[in-house]
């Protein structure tokens, strides 16, 4: 039994007939065709497909397409600016958050979903708010350097406006 | 002049941070792996496993499965005869099982259907009868006198047995002053790169052809496989590496989802895409085997080793794969690290109904460098020396041969040492923090790319193309697999160096059969080393050929042109010809223009015949790091905390020191999560641990802050002197945290990972004798 699901997904309404079981990140990737979200587990374990779902980063592996009737949608696709990088992807290019890249759509969705709550967080609590992803290649190190670099470029951003 | 009144100059490249080429598309979400490919055409693959671990397979029925809807193939054992492997002598692992099954898990159909729900329920249609057989799911259970063989080829379950001595290993013990025997045993651990295994294959029924991608580190070898296992001209298989998601060397040989993945496509006659589950992707494994390793160590009173006698024993699991290549490593990497004259090895790699192990990351070498460092740091406390004076003492005095003929051309642990202890405060600080808190040194070593590669075939080990047209872009062509290491980056800088040019101006087209020259692969730390050097030679060819363009243009002889990058010229008051004025001038009568450079290991660098399989370790380059660990552990709970890595690596010179860095880190950390949290675990061969959260894969708030540092002794041979960056620093961690343990606790754990229950049982343990001591 399919029904209708009304959303936003990165700022565009779309109406799709959807099954009730079906996971918002295979909605995403293999309905919309958005597949930069990302699949590294069976479910809940990885983070890597982190989307914000009404401004808060949440795991699309383990929210059904059906729940988000109604809501906006937001994915890696949709940061950068007419092909720019935001500040907390250029963070991640410029301080080498991403190697692989797999964990990254993820990692800087968990970011952008932290930043847009606490625009200032220090090394621990970026530690503690992005516990649910994981990252294979850099041992975190980079990834905190990364947030840290675009928390400080919002902030010169804002100190300049 | 430029508009600034400077005068041109070359631009830098080597030496600069430079951010990722490839990272805009990675961070914008841009950048497809396997998994990212889709066609409503596409078929979904799906693997049926075995659920026995060890049987003969009486009859496998797939009648139902082919009656079902939407279902387009299943296949079975019978689909190919010919087994894939690593090494030529051992290629006898099925990409599906046929008579025999040997672990859990392992390939015994494979569907392609219109969905995945349906290929699933395909799956379990299937009927197979097994007849077992006993399993084996410890080295010793399979070595036992009546245990049956797994493999025809491999009696008494004994994938290879290495012995050698080398020197005098009884006399060494004879001049000691201690004479210390310790054991040490490391978990299986897993490589668990984010990215699970996937394969996308298109078949063209028209010309019998086959378009492949897949997560692998070695298209090449996927490609050759291929060939062999689809009895397939390897003319008709376009293999084609997307982005892949890390690696850490579980997909440096060809897997069976890629091959199964393309057995489908073929017989569905369409495009067939498979995507592994977590679980599944833990179960192909190929990840670090189980290992005992027993040392038996002399030293003098001052701390130096005069003899090694090391026996170990890994549980390879079920099929040959890099078995007889790791269990060498283990023994040649005993050396040339120390100066080390007598060693005796006995390495035992162990056939087991377990998912078959691989070459992860610090191939062959973490666990016995775990427990040779450890015995080390024993020793040292015995003889109440310093562990950094004792590392010391055994340094190798000048560069050149090993006894066991290693080649060392560059040597920088000493300074590597001196950096840690430095900025770690270790003189200041050991032995008078306060209890529970402890500081510990690991070192360790590695290999840059194995001199003689496993598929010896007389090509050089390294070819790169650069393409340059009317446009002015360089375009290197390279096969060498980008899998996060950053190597696209590494071979744009080395480009842009020799030509002196903006590096934005060098693209890089990589990993597609059919357009880029062949590379061996990303394992063993090949490619900066090998796939560098041949791109410094073809972007020299390159330069050459545009000095000339630019002297017939300018009426010089090419020796008086001076290339400053962007601008050519034939004397400092000379205006010069601009980059894309010489690149039009060269193009004239030629059109575009192709320059090619090899690199080729030379042979002094492919180790030793003093034993059987002495050639692997040979290398052109080691690299060293050295690290010290902090650690705080709980008193009531024994829960360890790492506090801080100080590490050092010697990578010679650091092309870019950014990604440096990140290798560094990430190397430090993986080896983190072995000494730490990370272990498979099996209940009668059946895995049970195969998610990120029984598996313990350290999380943000477990990891500590690793201050890298990077030592720079240029070596002669390497790309403007660099060596290996990504995989000598893992193995240092482990015994630099058992000590830091040590140092803290006064207990030393000797399993791997160092659980609470493990170091809590041995504190329990001490406390009990110290009462009934009292007593
Ligand atoms: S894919 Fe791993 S948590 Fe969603
Ligand atoms: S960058 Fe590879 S997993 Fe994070």
């Amino acid at each position: 039994m399919k029904s209708l699901l009304s959303l936003r997904v990165n700022g565009r309404q779309r109406d799709d007939a959807v099954s009730g079981n079906l996971l918002l990140v295979d909605y995403l990737r293999e309905v919309v065709g958005l597949t930069g979200t990302k699949i590294g587990c069976d479910g809940g374990e990885c983070g890597l497909c982190t989307v914000l779902v009404d401004g808060k980063a949440q795991h699309a592996c383990l929210t059904l397409a059906g729940s988000c009737d109604g809501a906006s949608v937001e994915t890696i696709e949709s940061l950068s600016d007419g092909g720019r990088l935001n500040a907390i992807q250029r963070g991640f290019h410029e301080k080498l958050g991403a190697q692989c890249g797999f964990c990254t759509p993820g990692m800087v969705m968990a970011a952008e979903g932290l930043l847009r709550t606490n625009p200032d967080p220090d090394e621990a609590t970026i530690r503690t708010e992005m516990a649910s992803n994981i990252c294979r290649c850099t041992g975190y190190v980079k990834i905190i350097e990364a947030v840290r670099f675009a928390a400080d470029e919002l902030k010169s951003e804002t100190e300049a406006a | 002049m430029d508009g600034n009144g400077m005068p041109p100059a070359p631009i830098t490249s080597i030496g600069e941070p430079l951010p990722m080429v490839d990272g805009p598309e990675k961070i914008a979400g841009k950048a497809l792996y396997t998994s990212d490919f889709y066609d409503p055409s596409a078929l979904a693959g799906a693997i049926k496993r075995s659920t026995v671990a060890h049987a003969r397979i009486v009859s496998v029925d797939t009648s139902a499965a082919e009656a079902l809807p939407g279902v387009h193939a299943v296949i079975t054992g019978s689909e190919t005869d010919e087994g894939h492997g690593v090494l030529p002598i051992s290629r006898t692992e099925l990409p599906i099982a046929h008579d025999k099954v040997r672990y859990k898990g392992e390939p015994v159909a494979a569907v392609a259907a219109d969905s995945i729900e349906i290929a699933i329920k395909a799956c379990d249609l299937i009927v197979v009868e097994y007849e077992e057989l006993p399993a084996y799911y410890t080295a010793e259970d399979a070595l036992a006198k009546d245990a049956v063989d797994l493999h025809d080829h491999r009696e008494g379950n004994i994938e290879r047995h290495v012995e050698f001595e080398i020197g005098d290993v009884d006399g060494g013990f004879a001049d000691a002053d201690l004479v210390h025997e310790t054991e040490y045993h490391c978990a299986e651990v897993c490589q668990v790169q984010t990215e699970p295994h996937a394969a996308y294959v298109e078949y063209d029924g028209e010309r019998d052809e086959l378009t492949v991608r897949a997560s692998t580190q070695v298209p090449y070898y996927v490609h050759l496989m291929l060939s062999k296992i689809l009895k397939m001209p390897k003319s008709k298989i376009r293999v084609i590496k997307p982005y892949v998601g890390g690696g850490f060397g579980c997909r440096t040989e060809a897997l069976n989802v890629e091959m199964i993945t393309a057995m489908l496509a073929r017989r569905a006659k369409g495009t067939v895409r498979t995507v592994v589950s977590r679980e599944d992707t833990f179960i192909t494994h190929r990840g670090r085997q189980e290992q005992t390793i027993k040392i038996q160590m002399g030293m003098t009173k001052d701390g130096r080793i005069t003899a090694v006698d090391c026996k170990t024993i890994q549980r390879g699991g079920a099929h040959s794969g890099y078995g007889i290549v790791t269990i060498l490593y283990a023994g040649s990497m005993l050396f040339a690290i120390y100066d080390l004259h007598n060693v005796r090895y006995d390495g035992k790699r162990v056939l087991t109904n377990t998912p078959p192990c691989g070459a992860f990351r610090g191939h062959g070498t973490v666990n016995t460098r775990h427990a040779f460092e450890n015995a080390m740091d024993e020793m040292s406390k015995k003889l109440g020396l310093d562990p950094f004076a004792v590392r010391r003492v055994n340094l190798i005095p000048e560069l050149g041969f090993t006894a066991s003929d290693q080649w060392i051309n560059s040597y920088g642990l000493p300074e590597c040492l001196d950096i840690v202890e430095k900025a770690s405060g270790w003189k200041e600080r050991i032995g008078k923090l306060p209890p529970g808190r402890g500081l510990g040194l690991g070192c360790s070593h590695y290999i840059s790319g194995a001199s003689k590669p496993v598929n010896w075939t007389g090509e050089p080990h390294a070819t790169v193309n650069l393409k340059l047209d009317f446009d002015g872009t360089v375009v290197i062509l390279t096969g060498a697999s980008e899998i996060g290491q950053g190597s696209n980056t590494i071979l744009v800088q080395c480009v842009a160096e020799v030509l002196g040019i903006d590096p934005s101006r060098v693209k890089v087209v990589d990993a597609d059969s059919r357009v880029t020259p062949k590379d061996n692969g990303s394992y063993s730390s090949r490619v900066t080393y090998m796939v560098g050097n041949a791109a410094i030679e073809a972007a020299n060819n390159l330069k050459g050929m545009l000095v000339e363009a630019a002297a017939r243009k300018l009426e010089v002889s090419p020796e008086d042109v001076e290339c400053l990058g962007e601008v050519y010229r034939a004397g400092t008051q000379d205006e010069g010809m601009t980059f894309e004025e010489v690149v039009m001038a060269a193009l004239e009568g030629t059109g575009t223009i192709t320059a090619k450079g090899n690199f080729d290991t030379l042979p002094e660098s492919w180790g030793g015949k003093k034993y059987r399989g002495a050639a692997i370790g040979g290398t052109m380059a080691f690299s060293y790091a050295a690290q010290v660990v902090e650690v705080t552990v709980d008193p009531d709970t024994a829960d360890i905390t790492v506090d801080k890595v100080w590490v050092a690596h010697d990578c010679g010179k650091a092309l870019n020191p950014l990604t440096v860095e990140g290798q560094i880190q990430g190397s430090v950390w993986m080896g983190m999560g072995q000494a730490l949290t990370e272990e498979t675990s099996y209940h009668d061969g059946l895995l049970i641990s195969g998610n990120m959260l029984d598996y313990r894969v350290p999380t943000f708030v477990d990891s500590p802050p690793i201050e890298a540092h990077i030592v720079e002794s240029n070596d002669p041979h390497g790309p403007f002197g660099a060596k290996e960056a990504g995989e000598a620093s893992l193995a240092g961690f482990l015994p630099a945290l058992t000590s830091a343990v040590a140092n803290a606790m006064g207990v030393r754990v000797h399993e791997l990972p160092v659980t609470p229950d493990r170091l809590l049982q041995l504190l329990e343990d001490k406390e009990r004798k110290m009462r009934s001591a009292a007593e």
